[in-house]
């Protein structure tokens, strides 16, 4: 157990921040008031915000161990065992589940109105789920986490989605299924090969490369999708454009990170060789990813529909920045999971909000309101200069530390992301031009209630807060980054390519 | 001899005894369900009791060790379950309802002897034995619309059939070894296992249970039984007789050499062509019944992964699986039978807006029919885990990617009743009114998916300890 330093509070956080969530979802049952029943989710969710907020101000940035480990026995016969730990590429994932979960369910304080109890029911699952994905070391536990968020996803795109719900509840279900039983062969084939299902201890032991080759395509499969890299994304938009605003915001900031850091915690290190030989495709699918999301973003009418296709771009800076196996790029790419949960997310709020008063999503439904909700377009201006990377917002750093990685040892494919870049301002300012001033804004609109600008504000503030002073944000991940970059250098693979 | 240890299979016989007398004068259908929960329930307690007993009866013909004893016990904790399903039995006229009960209690008796017998006539009579009632039970119901005397006629010339190809494999065995007792067979098998006619006679012995357990190619009774027979004699029959199976197909398998390639190489295919076949068909069914059918004989694919190991892992796999595969069918049947109405038969239509019309009932079907999928945390993804666990370590690579892409295309089917249940309004159907002891069993069955499913240790140790008896 070298790997994992013991929880150093006197508590067990990450089973507590796992299980807490669990136990408010129990709670709800007894709960009849509907109104009771969402303060008590926001409760608990800030609760849990609270719970998480010692991670990281007891979290050690000198050492790549896992830290906050919890180990236990589980199923003995099976070597599975129930093991938690984070380090600095997991850190941020973590706190970012926990601060956007109180934010969805004040965004959804109005926009839900039928069966509320099981919505936040449903809601408080996925968050166990999500801190557990992040947190655990064992991968039988992972894996549990995995599948099992996908039932009150799919339940939140299935009840209280739009028109078109049952078509991509069920794609986004089989889509993503399908992606994770390669995952589960891939798992048991590491095992049978090794006898165990701990992941640091299966990073630390060399395999062939031909078994490398076919678990690094089971792997790739499942995270392809999950991310999604084109040609796997065609779920995203419709599942997007179906789910409501919380559950938009908790695919987009949450879920699809689950397959870029698959990648990061798996991928790299257990098959690294394989990662490197399949690298240059990697490379180009990302690129691919980020024109053509960018290109396919431009010619939206739906609100929802343009974003969701951004994030295909965004998410292909992140898969772009993991694969060229160098520090900036590596880092970018994490902090640009963190930037795309909190830019996104704050972005399908913002369609959430107008969607609310207009009841439509489309464009043309809801231009020219800049007049009439001042405040709004604010903060839609300044997400939408954030998600096209504008400097001085979060998305500039983490897509400059990417580029940078890309000019340092492939410039060629730095060269070919810029149109993405450029593509992004083209589709942002696009939208922001039409909705701000586009035509003329019907009566229905008014502008943010308080309670709108205290779920907006944070994600605002953390905005800046990358933007201009990323430091603090980086510095926990140093040293991991470091140690995972050593673990494919040690495996020789890096002078292979070069 | 000592008789105690016969106690499980003769105070079953004593069950059918008194539903006997119950037959002979007018009783009230709630007394008689009643009198069934009371026995079976007693019955589970002295089969709690006999898990521990050992020992050989019948001149070594009948064999008491773990594996038959938990093989005994699940037996009678299913009848139990199903004894509760059948309160408030809406598709059994009143006045059979004696005789229901009674030929469930025989047919059940009939299983526990099956897991007991270690020698060829005796497995052939005690499967007889549950059998016969079966065919009985089949045509009893209210429902004429679908056919229940095809149903009843097909599921015994299918059975004549298949009984009739496995006692021709028995006289094969028989003549090149002389013996009927698997513990003198087996003595004799490794020589004979390379030649074809022990291969042969081993693997026509196997059908007269692969067709219990609905295997390609034997499954053609499956979705026509399933849609013709009442709910409540569904639920036995989708559930119990496949427990049997299990166990004596790992008996049986167990007298082969685990080295002997002609045989595993049948089972690979059967197994592979038994989950495509019945996820493919199930794709398409709206009668959730005949969906179940088509399912149970995908089910019976994923369980031949673990029979086809010939070894221990696999085989306590399968004794793993084929428990959740019980409390997981029988969850999907406690919803079929509780919204069918006047026993009529269900669709996935029927299901719909189940959410508002009885919510506990609905987060059943919701279990069932994800533990069915394979998804986490319920028995039936752990049970799916370790059966993969165990084939893939025999290196059965390409049969477990079929098995897995299997699975993504079973969530489909799965996934849409799932969907109609809560997605959907109840569009003007009636709302759900659930007595005390269906909620009960609805918690029941919920709570044991899951733990079954997150916390499988001292279930899969005790099959591991189970499995390692049948070493003769």
């Amino acid at each position: 157990m070298d790997f994992l330093i013991p929880n150093q509070l006197n508590y067990p956080i990450l089973s507590v921040l796992i299980f807490a969530p669990l136990a408010g979802a129990a709670v709800l049952f007894l709960i009849r008031n509907e109104t009771v029943a969402r303060i008590w989710t926001l409760l608990v969710s800030l609760a849990v915000f609270a719970l998480s907020l010692p991670l990281y101000f007891n979290f050690d940035p000198s050492t790549p161990k896992y830290q906050f480990g919890e180990h236990s026995s589980w199923i003995p016969a099976f070597h599975i065992n129930y093991t938690l730990g984070i380090d600095g590429i997991s850190l941020l994932l973590v706190l970012l589940s926990t601060l956007l979960f109180p934010i969805c369910v004040l965004g959804s304080w109005k926009y839900i109105s039928k069966r509320v109890k099981e919505f936040h029911f449903c809601l408080l699952l996925m968050e166990s789920a999500c801190v557990g994905i992040f947190s655990s070391l064992d991968f039988v536990l992972f894996y549990i986490f995995w599948e099992a968020m996908l039932i009150p996803m799919y339940l939140l795109i299935a009840v209280w989605g739009g028109p078109e719900k049952v078509y991509a509840s069920i794609k986004f279900f089989i889509y993503t299924m399908a992606g994770s039983v390669f995952l589960l062969v891939a798992m048991i084939a590491l095992y049978l090969k090794t006898g165990t299902f701990c992941i640091p201890e299966l990073m630390t032991k060399a395999y062939p490369f031909a078994f490398q080759f076919w678990v690094f395509l089971a792997f790739g499969i499942a995270f392809a999708i999950k991310v999604p890299m084109a040609p796997f994304h065609t779920w995203l938009p419709a599942a997007h454009v179906e789910a409501p605003t919380a559950g938009s915001v908790l695919l987009a900031s949450i879920l699809l990170k689950m397959g870029t850091y698959g990648f990061v915690r798996f991928c790299l290190p257990i098959t690294p060789n394989a990662s490197i030989y399949f690298a240059p495709y990697m490379l180009i699918i990302s690129i691919i990813s980020i024109v053509y999301g960018g290109y396919v973003a431009l010619g939206q009418s739906d609100m929802k529909k343009l974003i969701a296709y951004s994030s295909v771009a965004h998410m292909g800076f992140v898969t772009l920045g993991t694969f060229f196996f160098n520090k900036n790029g590596l880092e970018g790419a994490i902090l640009q999971m963190i930037n795309h949960g909190i830019t996104t997310g704050a972005l399908f709020l913002c369609v959430g909000i107008v969607y609310e008063r207009s009841h439509s999503r489309l464009i043309k439904d809801n231009s020219g309101i800049a007049k009439i909700m001042p405040i709004y377009i604010g903060f839609f201006g300044f997400f939408c200069l954030s998600s096209m990377a504008f400097p001085g917002t979060n998305s500039f750093v983490g897509e400059l530390l990417v580029l940078l990685g890309a000019f340092a040892d492939y410039k060629l494919i730095g060269a070919l992301s810029i149109p993405g870049v450029v593509l992004a301002a083209a589709y942002m300012l696009h939208l922001l031009q039409r909705i701000a001033w586009g035509g003329k804004a019907s009566s229905h609109f008014s502008d943010l209630e308080l309670r709108e600008i205290i779920y907006l504000a944070p994600l605002a503030v953390f905005v800046l807060w990358i933007g201009f002073s990323p430091g603090p944000f980086l510095d926990v991940m140093h040293v991991s980054v470091n140690h995972l970059l050593e673990q494919l250098h040690t495996a020789g693979a890096v002078a292979l390519v070069k | 001899m000592d008789v105690v240890l016969f106690l499980p299979e003769t105070y079953l016989l004593m069950m059918a005894l008194v539903f006997f007398c119950q037959s002979l004068w007018k009783s009230s259908a709630q007394l008689n369900q009643g009198i069934a929960v009371f026995l079976s329930g007693i019955g589970v307690i002295i089969n709690l009791y006999a898990v521990n007993m050992t020992g050989d009866l019948f001149w070594h013909a009948y064999r008491v060790d773990l594996f038959s004893q938990i093989f005994k016990l699940l037996i009678s904790v299913g009848l139990l379950l199903i004894s509760v399903l059948c309160l408030k039995n809406k598709s059994i006229e009143e006045k059979l309802q004696p005789e229901f009960f009674m030929f469930l209690c025989i047919s059940a008796a009939g299983l526990m002897m099956m897991v007991s017998s270690v020698e060829l006539i005796t497995i052939f009579i005690s499967m007889e034995l549950s059998s016969y009632s079966l065919y009985i039970l089949i045509p009893i119901s209210k429902d004429i619309s679908h056919g229940r005397i095809e149903a009843a006629a097909k599921y015994i010339i299918f059975g004549a059939a298949a009984t009739g190809i496995m006692l021709f494999g028995m006289s094969y065995i028989f003549g090149v070894t002389q013996s009927t007792y698997l513990s003198e067979i087996i003595k004799k098998m490794p020589e004979l296992i390379g030649q074809p006619v022990g291969i042969v006679g081993l693997l026509l012995i196997l059908c007269g249970f692969f067709y219990k357990l609905s295997v390609v190619p034997f499954h053609f009774w499956t979705p026509d039984i399933y849609e013709g027979t009442a709910n409540e004699t569904v639920s036995f029959i989708a559930t119990m007789p496949k427990l049997a199976a299990a166990a004596l197909l790992i008996r049986l398998t167990n007298l082969a050499d685990p080295k002997s390639i002609d045989l595993i190489q049948v089972l690979v295919v059967i197994s592979a062509v038994s989950m495509t076949f019945g996820n493919i068909a199930a794709l398409v069914q709206k009668d959730l019944k005949r969906l179940l059918a088509y399912s149970s004989i995908a089910h019976a694919g994923y369980i031949l992964l673990g029979i086809l190991t010939l070894k221990l892992d696999g085989y306590s796999a399968v004794v793993f699986h084929i428990t959740a595969y019980m409390l997981m069918n029988l969850a999907c049947f406690l919803v079929i039978s509780t919204v069918s109405q006047d026993g009529k038969n269900v669709t996935v239509s029927d299901v719909s807006g189940l959410h508002k019309r009885s919510p506990l009932l609905a987060f059943t079907l919701a279990v069932g029919f994800f533990a069915l999928a394979g998804i986490p945390p319920t028995a039936g993804f752990t049970g799916k885990f370790f059966l993969f666990i165990a084939a893939l370590n025999e290196g059965h690579l390409a049969l477990i990617i079929i098995a897995a892409v299997n699975t993504a295309i079973s969530v489909y089917y799965y996934l849409n009743i799932v969907r109609s249940a809560y997605g959907q309004d109840p569009n003007g159907l009636p709302a759900v009114t659930l007595s005390f002891s269906n909620r009960i069993l609805n918690y029941g069955l919920i709570i044991s998916i899951i733990i079954l499913g997150v916390l499988p240790t001292r279930f899969i140790e005790l099959a591991r300890a189970a499995c390692e008896k049948i070493k003769l």
